[in-house]
């Protein structure tokens, strides 16, 4: 099994990933969407900063009229796009960082350490960040904090994954030293607790103002439902192939000594 | 040839074996990470001074995977 078997199955695990994202994102995110919007076109969120200005037009809005790219575009074609390509280059990564750990993380094989790379990616990308910088819909959030937003969510998902190369770091190092579940439990301590205190010093981000509660939950399910799609298919998929391969690899190595001991 | 038959049952390949070097990884590892980092980047910006194409078109194109994946967005 070489790079580019992981790298080949990872960008096809994701290829299908991106489409399992868009069909949950459209059929249980889109009407979360429209019902955001549709508040927001209703201006019964006062605390919206971003149209409250007599000339909205620069800036991005949601109504159906002036926007640069149609409602019908962006909740098909432009998610299509977004879903497709977070879902290809995360799986891709996921497949090389598969490499990386392919007979690394103790005597895990193959299909193991292939799902326990998907499932650390899952945890330290999505989860974790989700818990602290939750998605938020629609007319909720200002246009101008929206570079200090992203800022942030970027240096706490950077937080989270260097965490948790360093919390594996951690656990091998206690494998070998004492035994794999003392390493386990290690490599699991050393990372909650550098996102634990991650969490504390991050500053906390509320511009929800009169958002509506109910439709803030519904918005936020289906959002986490996206990323777990994603994230269950490129490790489902990933492992399956890489474990065929595996079992094909094995099968041949089973011949050859096979027919070497005739 | 018993011994033959066992022996293909239960493989004599231990998981340590099939690590690829490191030395192998790095070169991939480096391009992918690079490359990753910037389709995020692409698709979760706001197009703000250091984009190349100029307006906001990419940032309205993708904005409702932006919402539903989690990005920071208004």
């Amino acid at each position: 099994m070489t790079t580019r078997t992981f790298l080949v199955h990872g960008l096809l695990a994701g290829l299908l990933a991106g489409v399992a994202a868009f069909v949950v994102a459209y059929t249980v995110g889109e009407p979360q969407v429209d019902r955001a919007i549709a508040l927001e076109s209703a201006g019964a969120t006062a605390d919206h900063h971003h149209e409250d200005g007599a000339t909205a037009s620069d800036s991005h809005s949601h109504s159906h009229d002036d926007a640069a790219v149609s409602r019908a575009t962006q909740s098909t074609l432009g998610l299509a796009t977004g879903t497709l390509a977070i879902g290809v280059v995360l799986g891709g990564l996921t497949g090389l960082l598969s490499a990386v750990g392919l007979g690394r993380l103790g005597s895990l094989r193959p299909a193991a350490s292939t799902a326990l790379v998907a499932l650390l990616g899952a945890v330290s990308f999505s989860v974790v960040p989700f818990l602290k910088y939750p998605a938020t819909p629609p007319a909720v959030g200002s246009g101008e904090t929206i570079d200090s937003r992203t800022a942030l969510w970027f240096g706490f998902v950077a937080v989270s994954v260097l965490g948790v190369l360093a919390a594996v770091a951690v656990a091998r190092w206690a494998a070998r030293r004492w035994s794999g579940v003392p390493g386990t439990i290690a490599g699991a301590t050393a990372y909650a607790v550098v996102v634990a205190v991650a969490a504390l010093a991050f500053p906390k981000v509320d511009e929800l103002g009169g958002f509506p509660a109910s439709i803030l939950w519904d918005f936020r399910i289906s959002s986490l439902l996206t990323l777990l799609a994603m994230w269950a298919v490129i490790g489902a998929a990933l492992t399956a192939l890489v474990d065929r391969t595996w079992r094909r690899q094995e099968a041949v190595e089973a011949q050859r000594a096979f027919a070497a001991a005739l | 040839m018993a011994h033959a038959i066992s022996s293909s049952t239960s493989s004599t390949v231990t998981p340590a074996d099939l690590a690829i070097p490191l030395r192998e990884l790095a070169p991939w590892l480096v391009l992918g990470t690079l490359f990753a980092m910037s389709v995020l980047v692409l698709i979760s910006s706001v197009q703000g001074a250091i984009t190349i194409p100029e307006g906001t078109a990419i940032h309205e194109w993708v904005h409702d995977g932006r919402h539903l994946l989690g990005f920071p967005c208004h």
